[in-house]
């Protein structure tokens, strides 16, 4: 097949989680027979465990289809989005990597949070949107409301819109149609020096880190000696190829085509995504604009519950830092935990699917600690400090100013759910800054407010108020300046370290006798009694006791109570096994994040 | 040391704690005694070459169905076992069942042991339990008892329940150590899954148990039946001087033993089994020849943690060195350090190589267990 830039289409698919992302791809690959029937696995293009059974996509991926049109041979390339707001940034690559893109809505569901945020980064990146409702066949689809609300948003005209069904295929011929014919072929000089974007990467275990790229300008080669922009690193381009279902090796990609390049890099975070490839020996001037480091928002500490694990815990964690360059980890240790490691997320989901990561795939059992983020202190001897921990946090004589993390929210609403979402916000120090209707009954609420109130129970409680309806989306906004408070729990009189939370002064105290309750329910009756306290500063605030267990034996044992009752007792072994023993006290896991479960 | 269990599983009236496998339709009596006997032909193997030392009669109440069914059992046990001479061969009694002639013809039939369930003197709280005799009833069995042959005599008591106050308490103690009793075993009132019990304190119909009764009452008896003579020989049971349960003890040390009947556990070698807890089908698998029990082979480590509970509970005493025996050398400073702690709590004794329980340890002495268990 001969190359013709003028025959590519890069685009991506812009979709809310649950909205049938991963099946319209599934069958776009039939359709344009990349894949048969037959090897379609269901939702292809999640591929991690995990991920599928969350339903959403954690890292992207892309894929390449061919597709015969009036004769004329086009190359298509899927570039997949994440799907969660922890992973923005690289959202934001994928779609600067296309020309185009599907903006799929649920026409049972209407439209979203994260598909209009989505939405703006591809409308930013001047892509051409194709409009697609999805799921028309189910009997709970309101085609007429779902119309209407993508009329609102794009300001097409309602004949643009692809009704479509992945479950059963219709629309999936005329979606391929306008890909070929709405979306516009890639720019960039064929002839000028090479500047590929990376969008993404994934590590083999057998060949070292895949960095997934779309040129912008030039051509790759095999054997080219490559230099990525931001590292000013060399390598040598051992394999490039085009990404079909395997890997399909090539001896030049070139411009607006996508592809992958293999070059024995062992570490993830000399890949960044965002960054620009280009030639050794003829060097582009600048990089392709748009490139940031990620920085993690949320940190916690992860200690192994056995602390001999702690060499085997560096291992796992370096190991996923391999394919999870935005994981970063840095030694700590804890007076009640002993050593770990100071972790930084992206965001919440990121955190969850870490420590699962951890427990299912290394098999490590660990502790997490309260999540906080990052604070910067201006100390009165002109000292500025970062805060990433608890710990970290200076005595309150010592500090001029502290300033936290602000985000931008969008929330999409039943306009009935608008009183409590507003509540929410407005208890989580939120600032309304605009509401939209985007129908009659549908409502995006825009707030500025901390991302430390996010951290704490703010999703559930977001789910729970609008009964599953809302949806939410955030961008970072800066640093603003805050009152904040160290919030320290004492077991039987001895501080725990790893318990202790950052808060904001107005909440310091209800949110401390919260805990202080939780963590009574959480800890289980020990041979003495155990006081829980909560103190800010030198002043106790909260206290409660677990009552020392007085009675537990068995009445009866003879025959088969001797079976029956070691098996109970075995398993309790197993629990026990499980907790942390701080000072003479055995406390489970869970109560590590006792703060983030006020609610339940 | 062997011994055999027999459960016959009816009785005139369902208790509301009890989750023993029992019914209280008489029907079919006749097949399941005949099955029983069958069933000890059949494990009659297991035990070829043992002396026979102890012989239960359990339930159910053995004494609800008619005498000559647990003479055919024995028939049957004598014909297919070595049997000490001195055996020990109990049956368990409601007081509502105790009669002179009854006595008379068990023990001409070779039973020389009785224990019976009188839980408490009170009619309140034999109502509360849902038993089917009443406090007179009880007086009298054991007057009826006293008088007869039978020279080794076990009283079930039970207390930790909210009709039973304390003064009551002891003075349930007072009536029962007034008459010859050889033995008393004092359970302490547990709420079983599933149990009539459960239910109705869930609904509200009876009246729930206090945490801190048990603990209360368990001391209660400890310290009054000590002062009278008895040996605290394991958590719930107390003894005169050489009037320990043969049978039980056969369980605690791990000695062979086979269960007849539905529901009944064996183990021998280190093999349990435990048959199908149904009348019916255990009687239907009997006559097919088919599988009635289940098994399971105790490893290592369910042999040890076995050992702990069952030492820890019966005041015998853990030997340290018989635990380093079947440890591996990571695990016993793990041993080592959970009994270091558990010395720091002040719930265990350590005395010539032995560790026991003191009192405040028997009141938690499940939860010391599974600290010292291998998993």
């Amino acid at each position: 097949m001969s190359y013709s830039q003028k025959n590519i289409r890069n685009f991506c698919i812009i979709a809310h989680i649950d909205h049938g992302k991963s099946t319209l791809a599934d069958r776009l690959l039939e359709y344009t027979k990349t894949i048969s029937e037959r090897e379609l696995q269901n939702q292809l293009l999640d591929d991690m465990d995990l991920e599928r059974e969350r339903g959403i996509t954690i890292k992207s991926h892309a894929i390449q289809m061919n597709h015969s049109f009036m004769g004329t041979t086009y190359t298509l390339n899927l570039i997949d989005t994440p799907g969660h707001v922890d992973f923005s940034y690289e959202v934001s690559r994928s779609i600067a990597a296309c020309e185009g893109a599907l903006l799929i809505v649920d026409a049972a569901q209407g439209i979203e949070a994260q598909t209009i945020s989505n939405l703006y980064l591809a409308l930013e990146n001047d892509l051409k949107i194709i409009p697609v409702m999805n799921k028309i066949d189910l009997d709970s689809a309101d085609i007429e409301s779902t119309k209407d609300q993508i009329i609102d948003l794009l300001g097409c005209d309602g004949s643009e819109i692809i009704g479509a069904s992945g479950k059963t295929g219709q629309g999936i011929e005329q979606i391929i149609d306008a890909i070929i014919n709405k979306i516009p072929y890639p720019s960039g000089d064929s002839r000028g020096h090479l500047q590929a974007l990376i969008f993404d990467s994934v590590y083999n275990p057998f060949r070292g880190i895949e960095a997934y790229f779309k040129i912008v300008s030039g051509s790759i080669k095999k054997n080219d000696k490559v230099k990525f922009f931001s590292t000013g690193r060399e390598y040598h381009a051992d394999e490039i190829g085009t990404l079909r279902l395997e890997k399909e090796p090539k001896e030049i990609i070139n411009t607006g085509d996508v592809g992958y390049i293999i070059s024995g890099i062992k570490n993830a975070q000399e890949v960044k995504v965002g960054d620009t490839i280009t030639s050794c020996e003829n060097s582009c001037k600048s990089p392709i604009s748009g490139f940031e480091e990620v920085k993690p928002m949320v940190f916690s500490g992860i200690y192994p519950v056995d602390s001999d694990d702690y060499e085997e815990l560096r291992s796992s964690l370096e190991k996923l830092q391999l394919n999870d360059a935005s994981l970063t980890f840095e030694p700590e240790s804890s007076i009640a935990l002993g050593f770990g490691f100071r972790c930084g997320f992206l965001g919440m989901l990121h955190m969850e699917i870490i420590q699962e990561r951890l427990e299912r795939e290394f098999n490590m059992s660990v502790i997490n600690t309260v999540p906080n983020v990052s604070y910067y202190a201006s100390l009165k001897n002109k000292e500025n400090i970062q805060i990433n921990n608890p710990s970290d946090f200076p005595s309150v004589d010592q500090i001029e100013k502290v300033t936290e993390p602000y985000i931008k929210a969008q929330i999409i609403t039943k306009s009935d759910f608008i009183g409590q979402v507003m509540n929410l916000c407005i208890e989580k120090r939120g600032v309304l800054t605009s509401q939209v209707y985007l129908t009659t009954n549908r409502v995006e609420l825009s707030f500025e407010m901390p991302l430390a109130e996010i951290v704490f129970d703010f999703y559930d409680k977001l789910k729970s108020i609008s009964k599953g309806y809302a949806s939410f989306d955030y961008q970072a906004d800066g640093y603003k300046s805050t009152s904040l408070v160290k919030l320290d729990i004492m077991l039987n009189g001895d501080q725990v370290d790893a318990l202790s939370s950052l808060l904001h002064k107005k909440h310091a105290f209800t949110i401390g006798k919260k805990i202080c309750i939780k963590l009574k329910e959480l800890i289980p009756k020990q041979q003495f009694d155990v006081a829980i306290q909560g103190a800010i500063g030198s002043k106790i605030i909260a206290r409660e006791t677990v009552k020392a267990v007085r009675k537990d034996v068995t009445a009866k044992c003879y025959g088969g109570d001797i079976t029956r009752k070691r098996k109970l007792l075995e398993k309790q072994k197993k629990g026990k096994k499980k907790m942390k023993q701080i000072g003479s006290v055995e406390i489970p896991q869970n109560a590590f994040l006792a703060v983030l479960k006020l609610n339940d | 040391m062997s011994g055999i269990y027999v459960h016959i599983p009816f009785c005139s009236k369902a208790c509301h704690y009890c989750d023993f496998h029992f019914s209280t339709s008489l029907n079919l009596v006749e097949g399941v005694i005949s099955c029983i006997q069958i069933e000890l032909k059949k494990k009659k193997h297991l035990l070829s070459n043992k002396t026979i030392k102890s012989i239960y009669f359990g339930g159910g109440t053995p004494s609800a169905i008619h005498h000559d069914f647990i003479f055919d059992i024995l028939n049957t046990i004598k014909e297919n076992f070595n049997l000490s001479k001195n055996i020990e061969c109990t049956i368990e009694m409601n007081p509502d069942n105790v009669s002179p002639e009854l006595i008379r013809k068990y023990y001409d039939n070779g039973i020389n042991r009785v224990s019976l369930g009188v839980q408490s003197f009170r009619d309140c709280d034999l109502l509360y339990m849902n038993r089917s005799h009443d406090g007179k009833q009880a007086i009298e069995s054991l007057e009826i008892l006293s008088k007869s042959r039978i020279n080794n005599l076990n009283v079930d008591l039970i207390y930790g329940y909210p009709t039973l106050d304390d003064k009551s308490w002891i003075e349930n103690l007072k009536i029962l150590t007034g008459f010859n009793v050889h033995h008393i075993s004092c359970y302490c009132m547990t709420i079983e899954k599933k149990t009539a019990l459960e239910f109705l304190i869930k609904k509200k119909k009876l009246r729930p148990l206090e945490p801190d009764t048990g603990a209360r009452q368990f001391k209660i008896a400890r310290d009054f039946l000590t002062r009278n003579k008895f040996t605290h020989y394991e958590i719930s049971n107390y003894s005169i001087k050489n009037f320990k349960s043969v049978h039980n003890q056969n369980y605690w040390n791990h000695s062979n033993y086979i269960g007849v009947g539905p529901s009944a556990h064996s183990f021998v070698d280190n093999l349990r089994q435990w048959n199908i807890n149904n009348n019916k089908k255990y009687c239907d698998q009997i006559h097919a020849s088919k599988k009635f029990y289940q098994k399971e082979k105790l490893n290592r480590k369910n042999i040890f943690n076995e050992y702990i509970f069952m030492n820890l509970r019966s005041f015998k005493g853990l030997d340290i060195s018989h635990c380093y025996k079947q440890l591996k050398p990571n695990e016993i400073k793990d041993f080592n350090n959970e009994i270091k702690k558990l010395e720091n709590l002040n719930v265990l004794r350590k005395k010539n190589n032995l560790i026991y329980l003191n009192e405040k340890g028997m009141l938690i002495s499940d939860n010391i267990s599974s600290r010292l268990f291998l998993v």
